[in-house]
């Protein structure tokens, strides 16, 4: 296997009193997109911008392509202009006073490459982003989006092996936005660079990375395939943070007793089969299931709950349902339209192979099988 | 969720050392530090050394005392300033002249200027748009221009020399309360300082949206009772600020009281520190200096605790919300009359006494017969002024002017670069110790009046420092006290366009593999510049009506046109005076017209 080619071992970042980045550690492999995700003020930019070097880490070590560029403890720090990495930023950071042309060429010329050579590369990348026609124009002369394009024009030009990118797409409509993900991937398929995105959408996370890292409180909370931070989240604040609605949570204690040797979450209420391996009863936990992962049956059965329908958000073709079982409000995310209406009586299934259970105290997941 | 506390223990000094290396690689850190040994000597160093010069005999004491031994500490000239018999006379008399003046002025300035910008924002008086433009124009003027004018007008025969015009056209002698001392530089004050409130009554008004008047009026309230209840509350804040402003101000002001009041004795702290420098007991000035810059720090302090506390409630909702305009019906042409008559009063008048003096043959002569070019075209002619041409043809006049647009030019265009450089500084390393420091020091001169500013300067560079020679009678000091004293204005322009462009910008050169050098020359000085250009032409009015900062610092090698219309109107030449006063004024007008053309101003 090849070499990772951004290494960052045990960083850390204290502004003041505050902890923005805490002990962080992960690596990324030669053409992945890894997306940091998280809450704003999680630390998630901190990282990227010390990765770029526009940031001085308290403490750690950051290496590109084995070479380190960080070292609190070998007093090393290569400052961003000598990283050769790419970085785009959430205001685009397009020069007012330069025109496309001049903001694409800048990094060239700082290079001292030569002008025809310039003109060659830049007009090239200008004609690959369709900014044919606006090479003369100001940035303030543009729409949203063609400062987009022109931001990772100017960061594409270089041909860095790593982009940075820190909510590239967040300043714009939400339209556009669907356009510039796909865009974006393509661009990361066809240049084969290494990239680190930074995003607080977990839609544009799911959507475009090959790897998350759900970030909170400055320490990574989970690095993973979308998949796997999706299905097999980590701990219950990756399992709240992704997914909408938010996924249902149920607080219970184990019980066992049981022939199969699977567990069951008991409450004051009910219980709930699952499909976690037993463990020693009266531990607290947390069972969490997914809104789309619950139906609605006609009869009750092994793991019904009866309930009342509270609201019902019909969005196109899918319907967002709030019923309510005693203290629980349930959300249901149904692939169709319905007919049902609030006061309704309903039966809940929450299949336990759905099922996910959390350590109350660790507030980790606990092994499905 | 069970955090890994940070290890900040169990780093060998290697690490310390490398760490404080990386930090200081860091271009902010670099400029933070270079400016920091700049302000230390441009603004912190003065400040000691006259401290310390108030506490060693002085050359010229051994005058005053038999005990004075050159060099030797001493206690003698605070006790000769705070508790000997002529403590009355050297601190008590001229504080109080100061305070009575001081507080006279701003309340005068405050009721006429708030009285205006009430009128002009708040009702449908005609021509507002012109009497908004035209009320900027006496504070355009330097003060003491009023003060010239002034006498021109009202001189009695008291001190000798030629009576003014009031005089020639009614035979009456003017009595003394009228030409000099408290009440005319009251007036002239007055006339010079009303626009400076009415320029942040106008501001406060115009952004408190009318709609908070109309729901009190929708309530059943009346006019009065709105303006009382509603409107008042919500400019009060600019009103006291304006207030307190002009206080220190005019407590800082040297021309005006010396013009006017030094005939009679009527001595301010400002004209005291004067006199006792320019007689050679330099450290009472300082003393005197020192009082006036505590009195003076003390006033900003409160109106800086005052602006941050009522900020809060300054309800400015974004932009575009609609003024109603309160009819004044038959009070309309009245009103205007007297506003009319107030410009009269405070642009013309004075602008036509300066130029029909520039045209008297005989200073005491108004008459149109004895009317004549000579002062402004004459040839040198031993008969006049003891052989001096007219200040168009006067080869010193002419070098002078050259050194006052020097002056300018040298000190707004450092001044401005120096900013510049304190936003980036200021700005790049938010919430850190040093950029508190320098943010800091360079707003200090602010502080300290112009003539005690002067003293500051006098103190430390009449000898060498160090490797830094004396710099007094050179042109380096007087452009080194002006660019000192407008540093404040600059920075704070430097940090609001600092601000604005935001540190992005320069990153994304940086991650482009560009230099510092590369990111300042094409990133941030092209963005700042043109923020920086109307600071440059502030800066340089400033320093070319700037006689209070500088009288004590120029020599006859580096005169500059203010301080020569200082030593003509000493010498009773009134015609060169006001002739140079003229010239000044075309130039300061001329200006604030070019600055107007490149937008917004920035404070004043």
């Amino acid at each position: 296997m090849e070499r990772s080619i951004i290494e960052v071992e045990n960083l850390t970042k204290v502004f003041g009193a505050v902890v923005a980045v805490d002990n962080v550690t992960f690596s990324i492999d030669k053409k992945e997109f890894l997306i940091l995700l998280g809450p704003s003020g999680c630390g998630k930019t901190t990282i990227l911008r010390m990765i770029a070097g526009l940031e001085i880490p308290t403490e750690g070590e950051i290496r590109l392509n084995g070479r380190i560029i960080f070292s609190s403890k070998k007093g090393i720090f290569v400052p961003a202009r000598e990283r050769d990495v790419g970085l785009v930023f959430q205001s685009y950071a397009l020069w007012p006073h330069m025109t496309v042309f001049q903001n694409i060429a800048f990094g060239l010329k700082v290079k001292r490459e030569a002008a025809p050579e310039i003109e060659k590369k830049v007009m090239d990348i200008i004609s690959y982003m369709q900014l044919e026609g606006l090479k003369d124009r100001y940035p303030q002369e543009m729409s949203g989006g063609q400062q987009q394009r022109v931001a990772l024009a100017r960061m594409l030009v270089s041909r860095p092996d790593i982009l940075l990118m820190d909510e590239p797409l967040s300043n714009l409509d939400a339209k556009l936005r669907l356009d510039m993900r796909a865009e974006i991937k393509i661009i990361h398929a066809q240049t084969g660079a290494t990239t680190v995105y930074v995003t607080h959408d977990q839609v544009e996370a799911q959507t475009m990375a090959s790897n998350i890292a759900v970030i909170n409180r400055g320490i990574i909370e989970q690095i993973a395939p979308p998949k796997t931070i999706y299905n097999r989240p980590a701990n219950l604040f990756v399992a709240d943070f992704i997914g909408s609605p938010s996924i249902n949570l149920i607080e219970g204690k184990t019980e066992s007793g049981e022939v199969d040797g699977r567990m069951s979450v008991r409450n004051e209420w009910f219980s709930l089969k699952t499909a976690c391996r037993e463990i020693p009863a009266g531990r607290s936990v947390v069972a969490a299931i997914r809104p789309e992962n619950i139906s609605i049956v006609p009869s009750e059965g092994l793991n019904t709950l009866p309930g009342e329908v509270l609201t019902i958000l019909p969005s196109g073709p899918e319907t967002v349902l709030r019923v309510r079982y005693e203290t629980y409000v349930f959300s249901l995310l149904l692939m169709q339209q319905v007919t049902l209406s609030p006061g309704q009586k309903v039966h809940l299934y929450l299949p336990p192979e759905n099922i996910l259970v959390f350590d109350k105290e660790t507030e980790n997941l606990l092994p499905l099988d | 969720m069970p955090k890994p506390a940070v290890s900040m223990e169990k780093r060998g000094t290697t690490i310390r050392f490398s760490r404080v290396k990386n930090y200081v690689r860091q271009p902010h850190i670099v400029i933070s530090l270079i400016l920091l040994v700049i302000l230390l000597i441009i603004v912190i160093l003065p400040f000691a050394k006259m401290i310390e010069d108030s506490f060693v005999w002085q050359f010229a004491d051994t005058r005053l005392s038999r005990n004075a031994e050159p060099g030797g500490l001493t206690l003698f000239h605070w006790k000769r300033v705070f508790a000997s018999a002529l403590t009355q006379n050297i601190l008590f008399r001229p504080l109080m002249n100061s305070v009575s003046t001081s507080l006279s002025v701003s309340l005068l300035a405050m009721f006429i200027g708030s009285f205006l910008a009430l009128l002009v924002s708040r009702t449908d008086l005609p021509f507002k748009k012109i009497i908004a433009t035209m009320a900027v124009l006496p504070y355009v003027i330097p003060s003491y221009i009023h003060a010239l004018a002034w006498l021109n007008l009202f001189k009695n025969s008291r001190i000798g020399g030629a009576a003014g015009v009031f005089q020639y056209l009614t035979g009456i002698t003017p009595p003394d309360w009228l030409s000099y001392g408290y009440f005319p530089i009251v007036v002239t004050l007055s006339i010079h300082y009303f626009p400076f409130t009415f320029l942040l009554v106008s501001a406060a008004l115009t952004s408190i949206d009318s709609r908070l008047e109309e729901s009190g009026e929708i309530l059943g309230a009346t006019r009065f009772h709105i303006l009382r209840r509603i409107t008042f509350p919500l400019v009060l804040p600019a009103l006291l600020s304006s207030f307190i402003l002009t206080f220190s101000r005019v407590l800082g002001t040297f021309g005006t009281p010396y013009f006017l009041g030094t005939p009679v004795r009527y001595y301010t702290l400002a004209t005291q520190i004067y006199s006792n420098i320019i007689n050679r007991i330099p450290s009472v000035g300082y003393i005197l200096a020192f009082v006036l810059i505590i009195i003076s720090s003390a006033v900003i302090y409160i109106n800086q605790r005052m602006i941050g506390k009522s900020k809060s409630f300054v309800t400015i909702a974004g932009k575009g919300f609609r003024v109603t305009e309160t009819p004044l019906g038959k009070l309309s042409y009245p009103l205007l009359c007297l506003i009319i008559l107030l410009f009269i009063a405070s642009v013309i008048l004075p602008l036509v006494l300066l130029v029909w003096q520039t045209l008297t043959l005989y200073p005491n002569d108004y008459s149109i017969k004895h009317l004549t070019l000579l002062f402004w075209i004459g040839e040198a002619n031993t008969v006049f002024a003891e052989g001096e041409a007219g200040i168009l043809l006067n080869p010193a006049i002419i070098r002078a002017a050259w050194n006052s647009i020097k002056l300018a030019l040298v000190a707004s265009v450092i001044a401005g670069f120096l900013g510049i450089f304190v936003g980036y500084a200021v700005v790049k390393g938010r919430n850190t110790k040093l950029a508190y420091a320098v943010e800091q020091m360079s707003f200090l001169p602010y502080l300290v009046p112009g003539i005690a500013f002067g003293a500051l300067y006098l103190a430390l560079f009449s000898h060498r420092i160090g490797p830094l020679p004396a710099l007094y009678g050179t042109f380096a000091l007087v452009a080194l006290v002006c660019i000192a004293k407008n540093l404040p204005f600059t920075g704070r322009a430097g940090i609001t366009s600092m601000l604005q462009i935001g540190s992005e910008l320069e990153e994304a050169s940086e991650t482009l593999g560009a230099r510092w050098i590369t990111r300042f020359r094409k990133i941030i000085l092209p963005l700042s510049i043109q923020g920086a250009i109307s600071g440059f032409i502030l800066v340089f009015i400033t320093v070319m009506r700037e006689l209070s900062l500088i009288i004590l610092l120029v020599t006859p090698e580096t005169r500059t046109l203010t301080t020569m219309t200082f030593r003509y109107q000493e010498q009773g030449y009134t015609q060169f005076s006001s002739a140079i006063s003229v010239l000044i004024i075309i130039i300061v007008v001329f200006g604030e017209l070019i600055s107007r053309r490149f937008g917004k101003k920035n404070g004043i």
